[in-house]
This record gives C-alpha cells, sequence and structure tokens, in this order.
C-alpha cells in the first residue's frame, strides 16, 4: 500500500481505515485524521465567506459610483494599461494551476514535487507585485491619486528623471521607491539562506534561499513592465499628436454631457475612480503578499517531508485561499481595467 | 527520491488514498488552466468591440464562467461536500442583499447630493507640482 | 442506592493524572500561552470584566454630570468624549466578546462532550486579537480621546481632531478577534459533535451559539472594509464617503449598520441561548418547544441582516426601502416572542427552584420582554420619527443590551460558576445582587422611556428643567445598577476562595459538560461521557455519598444481581 513517504518523521505504518492512528500530525482534540481534515476544510471555506465579504463592500462602492458617474469611470480607464493588466492576470491563473498542481502532488504525498510547484506559484505571485509596482509608479508619476490628491493635467509628461539611481537606471524615482524594501528583503533572504547554509540546517536555508528566489520574482515583474511601459510610451510619442486630439475631443464631449457647471477648473471628479482603484488592488495586494508568506511557510513544510496522502490539510487550505484571491482578481480586472 | 513512482495518473485507482483525498488529474488542471487563458483573451476582444451598455455584462459573464471554474476544479468544489458548498455559496447570497438593497436606496436621493456645487469642491492637494 | 466506581470518576471530583484545567500547570506563561478553551474563557472573562467595569465607570461619570442641567463637571467636549468611549468599549469589547467568547468557550466544548474547540491556536489568537483591539481603543482614550459615537458616522468623523484612526483600528482588530471565533465556534459544532448527538439532539445554548456564529462571519468582515475606508478617508481622504468629491456620506451608515444591527444579534442571541438553558435546568422540567427555539435563533440570525436600514430612517432613505425595512423589522417580533412563549411554558407546571441564576434568568425575561416590545415602537416609520435620537432609543436598547445580554451574562455565571471553579458561592448574596441589578436597571432606564417621548434628546449634555426629575431618578438608579454589578463579582470571586466544595453536577442538569469533575480535568473528561437527552432530567439522580447528581446508568440497584452495567458510551 501506501504512497507515504518514508521519512525520519513518520514512522508508523500508515492505515487508511485505522481511526486510531494518532500520527504526530492529528492534534490531541481530534479523534480521527478525516474529522481533523473536514474541520479545516470548513474554516478554510468559512475565512473564504468572510474575505468575499470584506470585499463586498468595495464592490458595493464600486457599483454605487459607477452607476452614478459612468462618465467617471470610462474617463479614468484610460489610464490604465490593458495589457499590463492582462498580463498580470495571466500570471495569477498561472499561479493558481501550480497551486492546484501542488495540491495534488501534496495529496499523493509527493513532497519535493509540491515544494518545486510551491516556488512557482510564491515567484508568480511576487511577478504579479512587480507589475503592479510599474503601474502605480506610473500613475504617481503623471499625479494620479486617490480623490483629494487626484492632479492630473491632460497631456503632462514627467521630465525624465537625472540624479541618482532613477536618473541612471531611466525609471522614475517612485518605482525606485516602490523597489527599496523588496530589496533589502532579497539580500536578507539571501543573506540568511547562505548562513543556515553554513550552519547545515538544510531545510532553514532552503526555505531562505527560495525566499530570496521569490522577491527575484518581484523584480522579474518590475523590470519586464517596465520595459513594456517604456515601449507603450514611445510608441505614443511616436503615434504624435492624432491620439491625443482624439482623447481631447472625447473629454470635451464629456464635458458638455455633465453639464455647464463644469468648469475647466473643476472637471468630473475622475480622482473618484482612483480612490476606488487604489483601495481595491492595494487590498488585493496585500492578500498576495499574505498568500507569499503562507506560501512561503508550505515551501519549508514540504521541504520537511510533512505531507502524505492522510495528512495534507495546509496546502489544500492555502490553496484555496490563493485561489480565492485570484477569482477577486478575476473580477477586478473586466471592472477595473476594461471600461468603454 | 521516490515520489515519482507515485505520481500516476489520476485516471488510475486511488484505492490506497483516505476516502477524502481525491486528487485532481494533471491533465484536468492544465484543461482548466488553458480556457481561463482563453477566456481571458476573449473578454479583452470583446471588450474591443464596443458594444456599449453591454460592454459591462459580457465582461462580467465571462468572468463568472471563470470564476465558476476555478471554483468547481482548482478549489475541487465538484467533489466538495454540500455543506461546504452551501456555506461558500450563501456568501453570494447575502453580498447581492448587501449591494442591492444598498443601491436601491442612494438611487432614491441620488439627486440631491448630485447637486453638490461643484465650485465649492476643494482644491487637490498637491502631493508633487504637475508643472516643474 | 450506590454507585459505580466510573460515577465517582465522571461526576466526584475524581480527575486524571493532569490534575484538573486550573491547577494541570502553573505560572503565568502556562496561562498567557495555553490552548486549553477553558483557561481562554477563564481569560476572556476577566478581560470583558475588566472592560465592563471601566466602560461602566464611564457611564456613572455621565450619569452624575447629568443629575443636573447645567454643567457639573464636564464640559460638553468632554460629555461626547464619554459617551463615545462609553459605547464603544461596552460594544465591541464587552457585550459582543462576553458571552460567546468567555462563556461559550468555556462551556461549548464541553457541551459537544469535546476535548477543545477546533482550532484551539485560533482561539488563542482571537483573545490576544481582543486585547490589542482593546488596547488600541484604551490608546485612542488616552491620547486624544474619541468623540464621535460609537458609529463613526460620517461626516463627522472625517473632520473632528479626535483619535478616529486608533478607534477604527481598534475597532477593526476587535472585529477579527469576533469572526474568528465565530469561525472557530461554527467549525467545532458542525465537525466535533459526537457522532450520536445530531443537531435537534444538541443544547439550545449551542443553537443559539452557532447562529451567532453565523452572524459574526457573515456581517463582521463588513464593518471590516467599513472601518478600513474611514481609515483610508482620514489617511488619504480618498472621498468616498465625501459628496465633494461625487462620495456618498449615506453610504458609510449604510455599510455600518449592514455589520451593526447583525451584530445587536450577535449581542443578544447568545444571551437567548443562556436561557434556554437556565430555565429549563432551574425548572428541572424538558424545554418547551426545543425546535422552535432551535429555529427561532436561525430566524432570527438570518432576519438580523433584513433590517439594517431601520436606522437610517431619518437619513434621507427612499420611503420605499424604509417600508420595507420597517415591515421586516417587526417580523424580527416573531421569533422573538417565540422563545419567551417557550421559556414560560418551560416554567409552567415545572418545579422552579429560584436560586441566583433562575432569579437572573427571570428578570431576563421581564427586561427583554420591554426592550422588544419597545423596539416596535421603534420599527414603526411614523412613530420613529418622532422617537429618534431620544433617550427611548437609548432605553430601548439598554433594556434589549443591559437588560438582556449583561442579565444573561450574570445569570449564566452563576450557573456555571460552580462548574467552572468546584465552589458554590452564597447563593442568598446572589439573590440580592440579582434584585439589585433588577431594581437599579428598571429606576435607571424606566424613566428615559418618559422622557424620551417627552423629547428629551440623547447625547445631549445640557437639558431643560422639565427633565431633572428624570434625570435624576435615573442617576440614583444607575449607581444601585453599578452597586449590584459589583456585588455580584464580588460574590463570585469570594466563592473561589471560601465557597463550598461541589461536586460535578450540583443543579442536576443533564447537559454533557455537568458529566465532568468540578473544576473539569484538564482533558474535560477523564472518562467516556453518556449520550443523553440534555433536556432530560429524569436521567440524573441525586447521590447523597457524592452529593451531586449523577447519571442512572451509573447507579446499582439495591438488588446488587447485576455486574456493573456497562455505559453506552460513544
Amino acid at each position: 500500500m501506501s504512497s507515504v513517504d518514508t521519512t525520519a518523521e513518520v514512522h508508523d505504518e500508515h492505515h487508511d481505515d485505522d481511526h486510531h492512528d494518532h500520527g504526530e500530525f492529528i492534534a490531541h482534540h481530534f479523534d480521527t485524521p478525516e474529522q481533523q481534515y473536514d474541520s479545516g476544510k470548513l474554516g478554510i471555506w468559512v475565512f473564504l465567506v468572510t474575505e468575499v465579504l470584506f470585499f463586498s463592500g468595495l464592490f458595493c462602492a464600486y457599483v454605487l459610483l459607477r452607476y452614478h458617474q459612468p462618465e467617471v469611470f470610462v474617463a479614468a480607464s484610460e489610464h490604465l494599461d490593458k495589457v499590463l493588466g492582462g498580463i498580470n492576470t495571466i500570471v495569477l491563473l498561472f499561479s493558481s494551476l501550480t497551486m492546484a498542481w501542488a495540491v495534488r502532488a501534496a495529496q499523493l504525498g509527493q513532497n519535493r514535487f509540491a515544494s518545486r510547484l510551491i516556488l512557482i506559484t510564491m515567484v508568480c505571485a511576487a511577478v504579479f507585485l512587480g507589475v503592479k509596482a510599474v503601474e502605480y509608479s506610473h500613475k504617481w508619476d503623471l499625479n494620479i491619486y486617490v480623490a483629494s490628491h487626484y492632479n492630473y493635467i491632460e497631456g503632462y509628461h514627467p521630465d525624465a528623471p537625472s540624479e541618482g539611481l532613477a536618473g541612471a537606471l531611466g525609471v522614475s524615482q517612485s518605482l525606485i521607491n516602490l523597489c527599496v524594501l523588496p530589496a533589502i528583503l532579497l539580500v536578507g533572504f539571501l543573506v540568511a539562506g547562505v548562513i543556515y547554509r553554513v550552519r547545515e540546517s538544510q531545510a532553514m536555508s532552503a526555505l531562505y534561499l527560495a525566499m530570496a528566489v521569490m522577491m527575484g520574482g518581484f523584480f522579474l515583474g518590475a523590470v519586464g513592465g517596465q520595459i513594456y511601459q517604456n515601449a507603450a510610451e514611445s510608441a505614443a510619442a511616436h503615434g504624435g499628436d492624432h491620439g491625443h486630439d482624439a482623447a481631447a475631443g472625447e473629454h470635451a464631449e464629456e464635458a458638455a454631457v455633465t453639464g455647464p457647471d463644469t468648469t475647466s477648473k473643476y472637471p468630473p471628479p475622475i480622482g473618484m475612480f482612483f480612490s476606488i482603484y487604489y483601495i481595491m488592488t492595494g487590498l488585493h495586494a496585500f492578500h498576495v503578499i499574505g498568500g507569499m508568506v503562507a506560501l512561503s511557510w508550505l515551501y519549508y513544510r514540504c521541504t520537511r517531508n510533512h505531507f502524505r496522502p492522510d495528512y495534507y490539510g495546509p496546502v489544500d487550505f492555502v490553496g484555496l485561499y490563493w485561489h480565492l484571491v485570484d477569482l477577486i482578481w478575476i473580477y477586478l480586472f473586466p471592472l477595473l481595467y476594461l471600461i468603454n | 527520491m521516490n515520489e515519482h513512482e507515485h505520481a500516476h495518473d489520476s485516471h488510475g485507482d486511488h484505492g490506497d488514498l483516505p476516502r477524502y483525498n481525491h486528487p485532481v488529474s494533471v491533465k484536468l488542471l492544465l484543461t482548466v488552466f488553458f480556457c481561463l487563458v482563453g477566456l481571458t483573451i476573449l473578454t479583452v476582444v470583446v471588450n474591443g468591440f464596443g458594444l456599449g451598455q453591454l460592454d459591462i455584462w459580457a465582461a462580467l459573464l465571462i468572468a463568472s464562467v471563470k470564476a465558476a471554474i476555478v471554483c468547481l476544479f482548482f478549489m475541487h468544489m465538484f467533489w466538495e461536500k454540500g455543506f461546504n458548498i452551501i456555506a461558500f455559496i450563501s456568501s453570494l447570497f447575502f453580498v447581492t442583499l448587501f449591494i442591492g438593497l444598498t443601491l436601491m436606496d442612494t438611487r432614491a436621493y441620488r439627486d440631491s447630493q448630485d447637486k453638490f456645487p461643484l465650485d465649492k469642491r476643494p482644491e487637490p492637494t498637491v502631493v508633487r507640482d504637475a508643472n516643474s | 442506592m450506590s454507585t459505580t466506581p466510573q460515577a465517582a470518576k465522571l461526576f466526584g471530583n475524581a480527575i486524571g493524572e493532569k490534575g484538573n484545567y486550573l491547577n494541570a500547570s502553573r505560572g503565568i506563561k502556562s496561562w498567557l500561552l495555553t490552548l486549553d478553551h477553558k483557561r481562554i474563557g477563564i481569560m476572556y472573562l476577566i478581560g470583558v470584566t475588566v472592560a465592563l467595569l471601566l466602560a461602566g465607570v464611564f457611564a456613572l461619570v455621565l450619569r452624575s454630570e447629568l443629575f443636573t442641567g447645567t454643567k457639573m463637571f464636564l464640559t460638553e467636549a468632554q460629555y461626547n468624549q464619554m459617551f463615545t468611549l462609553h459605547g464603544a468599549i461596552m460594544v465591541f469589547a464587552f457585550i459582543i466578546p462576553s458571552v460567546p467568547a468567555a462563556l461559550g468557550n468555556f462551556v461549548l466544548p464541553m457541551m459537544l462532550g469535546a476535548k477543545d474547540v477546533a482550532f484551539p491556536r485560533l482561539n488563542l489568537c482571537s483573545f490576544y486579537l481582543w486585547l490589542f483591539g482593546t488596547g488600541f481603543l484604551l490608546v485612542a482614550m488616552l491620547t486624544n480621546g474619541l468623540d464621535t459615537g460609537w458609529t463613526f458616522y460620517t461626516p463627522y468623523s472625517i473632520k473632528t481632531t479626535s483619535a478616529v484612526m486608533y478607534a477604527t483600528m481598534g475597532a477593526f482588530i476587535l472585529g477579527f478577534s469576533s469572526i474568528f471565533t465565530g469561525l472557530n465556534f461554527l467549525v467545532t459544532i458542525n465537525t466535533m459533535r459526537p457522532p450520536t448527538m445530531t443537531w435537534f439532539k444538541m443544547p439550545l445554548f449551542l443553537w443559539s451559539l452557532y447562529a451567532t456564529s453565523i452572524i459574526q462571519i457573515l456581517a463582521t468582515p463588513v464593518l471590516g472594509i467599513t472601518l478600513l475606508l474611514l481609515f483610508a478617508e482620514r489617511a488619504l481622504h480618498i472621498g468616498i464617503f465625501d459628496p465633494a468629491y461625487g462620495g456618498d456620506p449615506v453610504l458609510f451608515q449604510h455599510f455600518f449598520w449592514f455589520y451593526s444591527h447583525p451584530a445587536v444579534y450577535i449581542m443578544i442571541l447568545p444571551a437567548m441561548g443562556i436561557i434556554s438553558e437556565l430555565m429549563s435546568v432551574h425548572a428541572h422540567k424538558k424545554i418547551f418547544g426545543y425546535a422552535f427555539i432551535a429555529f427561532s435563533s436561525v430566524a432570527i440570525a438570518l432576519l438580523g441582516f433584513l433590517v439594517w436600514g431601520h436606522h437610517l430612517f431619518a437619513s434621507g432613505q427612499s420611503t420605499l426601502l424604509s417600508l420595507i425595512f420597517s415591515a421586516i423589522t417587526f417580523s424580527v417580533a416573531i421569533p422573538s416572542a417565540v422563545k419567551v412563549f417557550n421559556w414560560l411554558a418551560t416554567l409552567y407546571k415545572g418545579s422552579i427552584s429560584l436560586v441566583t441564576p433562575m432569579c437572573y434568568a427571570l428578570s431576563f425575561i421581564f427586561l427583554f420582554g420591554i426592550g422588544g416590545l419597545t423596539g416596535l415602537f421603534l420599527g414603526t416609520l411614523s412613530v420613529d420619527i418622532h422617537l429618534h435620537d431620544t433617550y427611548f432609543v437609548v432605553a430601548h436598547f439598554h433594556f434589549v443590551m443591559v437588560g438582556g445580554t449583561l442579565t444573561a451574562l450574570l445569570g449564566g455565571l452563576f450557573h456555571w460558576w460552580p462548574k467552572m471553579f468546584g465552589r458554590m458561592y452564597n447563593d442568598f448574596m446572589g439573590r440580592v445582587s440579582c434584585f439589585l441589578v433588577f431594581a437599579g436597571f428598571n429606576l435607571t432606564f424606566f424613566p428615559q422611556f418618559v422622557m424620551g417621548a417627552r423629547g428629551m434628546p440623547r447625547r445631549y449634555a445640557r437639558y431643560d428643567p422639565e427633565f431633572q426629575i428624570f434625570h435624576q431618578v435615573s442617576t440614583i438608579g444607575a449607581f444601585v445598577l453599578g452597586i449590584g454589578v459589583v456585588v455580584a463579582f464580588a460574590v463570585l470571586v469570594y466563592a473561589i476562595y471560601r465557597g463550598p466544595k461541589v461536586g460535578g453536577n450540583p443543579w442536576g442538569a443533564a447537559s454533557l459538560e455537568w458529566q465532568s469533575s468540578s473544576p473539569p480535568d484538564y482533558h474535560n473528561f477523564t472518562h467516556k461521557v453518556v449520550m443523553n437527552d440534555p433536556y432530560d432530567y429524569s436521567v440524573m439522580v441525586y447521590d447523597e455519598d457524592l452529593d451531586t447528581y449523577i447519571h442512572r446508568e451509573f447507579t446499582v440497584p439495591e438488588k446488587p444481581a447485576r455486574t456493573e452495567p456497562e455505559p453506552t458510551t460513544t
């Protein structure tokens, strides 16, 4: 029988039908592995319910504001890049695939394979955040902030940064600022990984190196996103004045629709869209970060060979959480990026 | 390592697995993933048609199909216990209730808020001088 | 009649090798890092009691200020801060966690015959979240104070200079504490019932905790997002609640009450569960209408989600919606009345012993009756326009929350205290405390109905002379109530040190938690519990040797013909 990993930690022979098999992963207050698994499963589903309701408030605000001010949403969505959003969608979908695959691997007790799939999932999460950082920083450069700070002026192009690291790399200062913390983490994880390696603590070393690889994913996303961003901008600049005129024309039409009180100084409150945008994507990004932490923990447990066919709950549960993060993005993408 | 011995296809029998353990076959996972990618491309393409009012509904429909297959196969809802499915789906009922009743109300008094004098709107707080 | 050795084990105070949960391990660390639901319950109990006393002191300060209509010792601004902190701490830090997290934590797994809740670490995490959340509220209090009212209504909460950010952070964290408790209990009840305990063989307290958990899970996240948006509004001015940017200030009220109305049922439903237990046990009679009481808990939980708009009748809410909300509000009276009638029917021809828990339970019925019925006045559209934001509202919700929840909590404490600490309190003094609470409470809040109906608005520091007599009676009552609560806790605490020891089942109750020793073993039960109907008291017989009630299974008939009977164990 048994697709059980025989590791140093799992000594006892595993019997499916033995309900008194109090292996070390069965908490003292549960009678059977199945009861423990069912409890965890229901727990995580219920937790997902709370997450859905948590986000529902934002969707409610979104629907309300869009319903009453569709013109704001149309005007504002021009600042969002469908390609970057689309790439991020695919990245998240791919991470969902690897996550689901990791669950399968854990279910079959293939810890090593599961750990690799989880590492890919972690990297995808970081790539997603890297692309997001490019998107955010690009908006900040254009003075596109939440409603009260929204100060975008039509046709405004920020000067290319000339000083410091930003000038040297030819990217904006805001992006550099967003990269500081990931860079520190990358270096920190690398150092920790090496230290544990020297101390011959294999599992910890593997964990920290995996986390360093994950942070590398962030820079992969950021660099890729920035290259695309630069290309898109130069294409727009070469595309020239035509596009600009069209945009200006559209704006004039909107002004006519909104009514005569709209003075040029007080255009429709486009910043409102970005309030919603930043809150929704920001909260989603926090969930991605939370997922990265949970995935790192799973990675560690996989390298310690903790999972086996009657005990894979943690992978399954984190997987469900990760799929929910994906689900939310599946809705956020069309609602924020695809507005005509 | 010995894992690959066990990496048999899930079409094979898993008689040795506990009864709550239902691995999804790799083939199905990949199929689902490519469907999701296809639907993502589809939603961008449909968006390009400029269907006007229908746009948002088309986008939401596609998103819901995507969400459904993620739930069913990636999240194993297809094999899930009835109670857990009901628990999760019930959240959508409460979300509908919440958003529905709130919208119903705001529609009624919205006019008074739209009269907010635009020239009384505060100047934006400048983070960085746009003209520098 | 003699008993089997198991009986001594189960109902006497024989305990396992680890000792009981109080002395199984020693030292502050063994408490702070414990995963034992009983210890976590006790820590919660200490915490919520401190919160209750703190917020109670605020209430007394408020009432003292209101002794006259002119300034005594609080400025208007200080008065605003006082009632806000009283409300915020009472609601978020005391009432919501009081019954479920303190009593529920202790009792729920034992009622299921289980060793612990499903997620013990999450349970401890809930407690620490509670501690942090309450800490944030205290930081708010000690820095700039808080003067928005516990509801944090926009736009004032965006503009005020008081410490709204700390307070919202605190309430946000307390919300998560509440969610995790609810999640834990829901899963525990679902997956850890003994196989023979079907849904309709559960004690009613579990039904009410289950209904409460449903609300905590579905409603509390919306509070979380509301407070997060308010936080973002304060920190960045995102404008979602600000019409200047196209936002909507009434939206906040919708968001807030989508949580906070169901939250009212988070506060009262567990209390109702306690009352179901107390009524039946102390009338020594099977509960009347078990299924009705069980379903009415779930009905209240679900209807609770459909009535939030009755807080917005005066906000400019659409007439259609107000009508709908008003109608559904009335329908909440049906399951509530179902409960009250069934409790009364349980008393009918019961052999009632007027011990302290029963006195509190009877007070509950009276006070909750008034509190519930006055809710109907406020649910009526036209009447509400007159009574909105008056002392009538204040009196109404205090009747439900203090008269209801606090009374039930005290009743529950007196009921389970012998189980928790293995000591009996002085029943006479317990009844005195119940009388003081009951009398003080009515003295405080009855006059408020009258002055509210006559137009005394709530949240005012100053008032016209015509209201003075009512305010003075109310203030005197508040002090009597305060003394009553202090006496109650004094009686309980005294019992821990000086009370006579009791056996496992002093009341003759039939639910499973009484099949353990008092205080319970570290693992709750040293022996497999005997499954039986939780309201069938005929199975429990008094045993003189052990001075406690024991299960009939364990008595050996006078003719010692039979060998030791094997209990039907699970």
